[in-house]
């Protein structure tokens, strides 16, 4: 349904062919596409604009400082959309933050339906595995049968739940909780809460007094990852009235782009600390930043890929292959260093899997590179004399026999390797951009793969 | 965190008043002199805005946008303008319910927690109201206490219930309720069911063969299938949408939750892509909460702040 934003970015940046600097004009070209890519992964628009800006900011840096090391223009706004958000997420690899408190008191709340009673029993389940010991308490008098809900949760994960018989007042049933844990040594208290609307005054007042009641050190809000253009209202009115300390994203075992929590984690200025992933009281998990981000982006494992490649590829490195590939000298040497490069960021087919589009395309699943085809094609390079591999037009028919044969391989397969390199080179001057895997253009990977594919 | 801090307090500090500013922005577009000129960048944008934030969605933002464009503005106000192609929208979907074959069974089927049982509790109170005799079938057999739920629902609503019997199958329940509705002579049966991700493929699998087995026991079953969709969902409801149409064969939508300050505005994008109707509107907790789908209300109240 939607197109991941790297494509849109692709087609955006087609019109800077042989460019490798970012233009004015090609980021506000680049801006339009990642507005309209934030827009329909439901983040708010207001936060919309303003990440736009800071975007917009940085993209105009690197104008003026000209290129990101090894990416093409796509890629380098991508990198700095991603590093944004990653900003905007903060570091932190979610999880509590340690608390002397005894018993920690941890209250969840949020609207209807987002997943709250479910939560408290994972979370309990997580603490135990954690080595603590809590104590489940249910505040909801309100929705039918809410407090059974909490008890048989509690009996499927093992946990205690305090359920005092006929209390039926929320903060008189987790002032209760709290005095129980106490009494009895459990060092985490989990209060789960009625959902409510935050414009619902009376049952707001009412989260207030449970929360002055159990001085709880941790406010977790818990939110739909489904969830559209209203989080921030709800989100932004939640921690006005009660100070939210973290929040809980869940449902993300579906196939919501998440945008949500980029806007409730702007409204409400504090890390995502765990993810909801299924209805089982397994699925919940501390939560990764960085997941959500490609997620939002629709982008798969693109984003680890240009780490990877930063990683693997130095500066002046790039800078050599790029002017290079500008001034149409890119040779068979640099094809070898480019392989040895690939081969540095680690196995083939988890780079190709990380490539959106290109895991699930049958035609690569069937003719999957392989790592001994590389080491082939790199026996072929190695075959030949300095100026073989500077001029690759001087390799006539005997220099080819000698080839195959020092290479232990055969004359076709030096012709395969030799024609497709032509190939490989005038596209790379087309692209202007960075060669083969890691650089951009779904054709231009196509043809780094053909070259490396594994075909009998 | 500074960038943080900053973007947060432009959020929550201006609390910009999106619908205010379209008010000021329309009215001085319709005023008199103005009238017959066409819209200005100002305008339109201002009524994007509105339509993106009660989460209409891009593309179906710029197709009402291009088509309140393409009017004439030939005296009539722009609100007016706006208001009707959203009605339009709906309109063109409208349609009655075609039920040959009795018992009517009504599923009711959506994604986790966005108000399936509820709707079940106030639909079979607004029935029953309107003279019928309805039947609750619990068939989530699947969440915590999710029959316990149901059962009180039943009682507030002084109506019937069958429950699964123990281990048994969901479609086995939907199996019973619709051989004791006969049999008591129950019309219609409204099936709760357990709320399910519509990415996965055996839960969507289960509600083919709810569908298999009603439809066996009274053909043409189920005649109606509602998806409940939260007010609050963005995007992804089009997806939910066009997915539990293709499993379970949704022919309406609940809209729940409206009693919030979500618009739930995806169903215009759903009407228009699937045509699919809105049949009725989730607004409050308690049993009358439930209203059958005025698009003239539903149209004034996307243009309502409630904040
Ligand atoms: N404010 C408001 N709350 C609603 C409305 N409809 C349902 N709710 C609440 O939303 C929550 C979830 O409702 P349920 O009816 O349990 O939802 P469900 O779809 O059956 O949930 P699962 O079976 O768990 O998937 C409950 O707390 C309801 O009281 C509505 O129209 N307005
Ligand atoms: N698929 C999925 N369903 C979830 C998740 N968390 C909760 N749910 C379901 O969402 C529905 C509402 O959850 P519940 O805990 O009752 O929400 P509450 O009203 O906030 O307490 C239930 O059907 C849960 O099984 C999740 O991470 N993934
Ligand atoms: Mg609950
Ligand atoms: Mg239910």
């Amino acid at each position: 349904m939607f197109e991941s934003l790297s494509t849109r970015l692709q087609d955006v940046f087609k019109s800077l062919r042989g460019e490798t600097r970012l233009t004015p004009d090609a980021i506000e070209a680049a801006l339009r596409e990642i507005r309209l890519a934030l827009l329909e992964a439901d983040v708010n628009f207001k936060v919309v604009k303003a990440f736009i800006d800071r975007v917009r900011d940085r993209a105009m840096d690197t104008v003026d400082d000209g290129i990101l090391r090894g990416l093409v223009p796509s890629q380098q706004v991508v990198k700095i959309v991603r590093d944004e958000m990653v900003a905007l997420f903060g570091n932190a690899e979610g999880g509590l933050q340690p608390s002397a408190k005894r018993p920690r008191v941890i209250l969840l709340l949020g609207l209807q339906g987002a997943g709250k009673t479910t939560t408290a029993g994972k979370l309990g389940k997580w603490l135990t595995k954690q080595g603590r010991h809590p104590l489940l308490v249910s505040t909801d008098v309100k929705r039918p049968a809410a407090i059974e809900q909490l008890n048989v949760v509690g009996r499927k994960a093992s946990l205690r739940v305090h359920d005092p018989a006929g209390e039926l007042e929320p903060v008189a049933r987790a002032r209760s909780a709290v005095a129980e844990a106490n009494n009895l040594g459990f060092d985490v208290v989990i209060v789960d809460t009625a959902g409510r609307l935050h414009i619902d005054d009376e049952l707001m007042r009412e989260l207030i007094a449970i929360k002055d009641a159990t001085d709880p050190s941790d406010r977790l809000f818990v939110a739909d990852a489904m969830t559209g253009q209203d989080a921030i209202k709800s989100a932004g009115e939640f921690n006005a009235r009660v100070g939210v300390t973290g929040v809980v994203l869940t449902k993300l075992d579906g196939d919501a782009r998440g945008g949500a929590a980029l806007s409730v984690v702007s409204v409400v200025g504090v890390p995502i600390a765990f993810a909801g992933s299924g209805e089982r009281l397994e699925d919940l998990e501390p939560f990764h930043p960085e997941r959500v981000v490609s997620r939002v982006l629709g982008m798969g494992d693109v984003l680890s890929l240009i780490e990877k490649a930063e990683a693997a590829i130095t500066e002046e490195d790039a800078e050599r292959l790029e002017e290079k590939i500008r001034a149409n000298e890119f040779t068979l040497e640099d094809f070898r260093d480019q392989l040895k490069t690939i081969r540095r960021m680690g196995p083939l087919e988890s780079i190709i899997g990380m490539i959106p589009g290109m895991s699930n395309m049958k035609e690569l699943a069937e003719n999957k590179p392989d790592e001994k085809q590389i080491s082939r094609v790199e026996a072929i390079i190695n075959s030949m004399t300095v100026e073989e591999r500077r001029k690759q037009h001087i390799i006539n028919g005997s220099r080819r026999k000698r080839i195959a044969k020092g290479s232990g391989t055969s004359v076709e397969e030096v012709n395969r390797l030799l024609k497709q390199f032509v190939q490989m080179q005038k596209m790379l001057k087309q692209l202007g951009g960075m060669a083969g895997l890691t650089g951009g253009g779904k054709k231009a990977r196509r043809q780094a793969t053909q070259m490396l594919r594994n075909r009998r | 965190m500074s960038v943080l801090n900053r973007l947060r307090d432009s959020l929550t500090r201006t609390k910009q008043q999106i619908v205010d500013r379209f008010d000021d922005i329309v009215r001085r577009a319709d005023e008199p002199d103005r009238r017959s000129r066409s819209v200005d960048v100002d305008t339109i944008e201002a009524l994007e805005e509105v339509l993106i934030s009660a989460d209409v969605g891009v593309a179906a933002t710029d197709r009402i946008v291009a088509a309140v464009k393409r009017r004439p503005r030939d005296g009539s106000s722009l609100r007016d303008l706006v208001k009707q192609e959203i009605r339009a929208v709906f309109a063109a979907v409208d349609r009655p319910l075609a039920v040959t074959d009795r018992p009517k069974v009504t599923l009711v089927v959506g994604v986790n927690g966005t108000g399936k049982t509820t709707t079940v509790g106030k639909l079979a109170n607004l029935l029953k109201n309107d003279g019928q005799r309805p039947l609750i079938c619990a068939a989530d057999t699947f969440r915590a206490a999710a029959v316990e739920q149901l059962e009180i629902w039943a009682q507030r609503a002084g109506v019937d219930m069958v429950r699964a019997r123990e281990g048994s199958d969901p479609a086995a329940v939907v199996f019973d309720a619709i051989s004791s509705g006969k049999a008591r002579g129950r019309d219609p049966i409204l099936v709760d069911t357990a709320g399910r991700l519509h990415t996965r493929v055996n839960l969507m699998n289960e509600l083919e063969k709810i569908r298999r087995i009603a439809g066996r026991e009274v053909a043409g079953a189920p005649q109606e299938v509602l998806l409940v969709l939260d007010a609050t969902v963005g995007q992804n409801g089009v997806t939910q949408a066009r997915e539990f149409m293709g499993a379970a064969g949704v022919n309406g939508i609940v809209l729940s939750k409206l009693d919030g300050t979500a618009k739930g505005g995806v169903a215009v994008a759903i009407a228009t892509d699937l045509n699919l109707p809105i049949r009725y509107v989730g607004v409050g907790e308690t049993i009358d909460d439930l209203v059958p789908f005025s698009a003239d209300e539903y149209v004034e109240g996307l243009f309502e702040e409630k904040w």
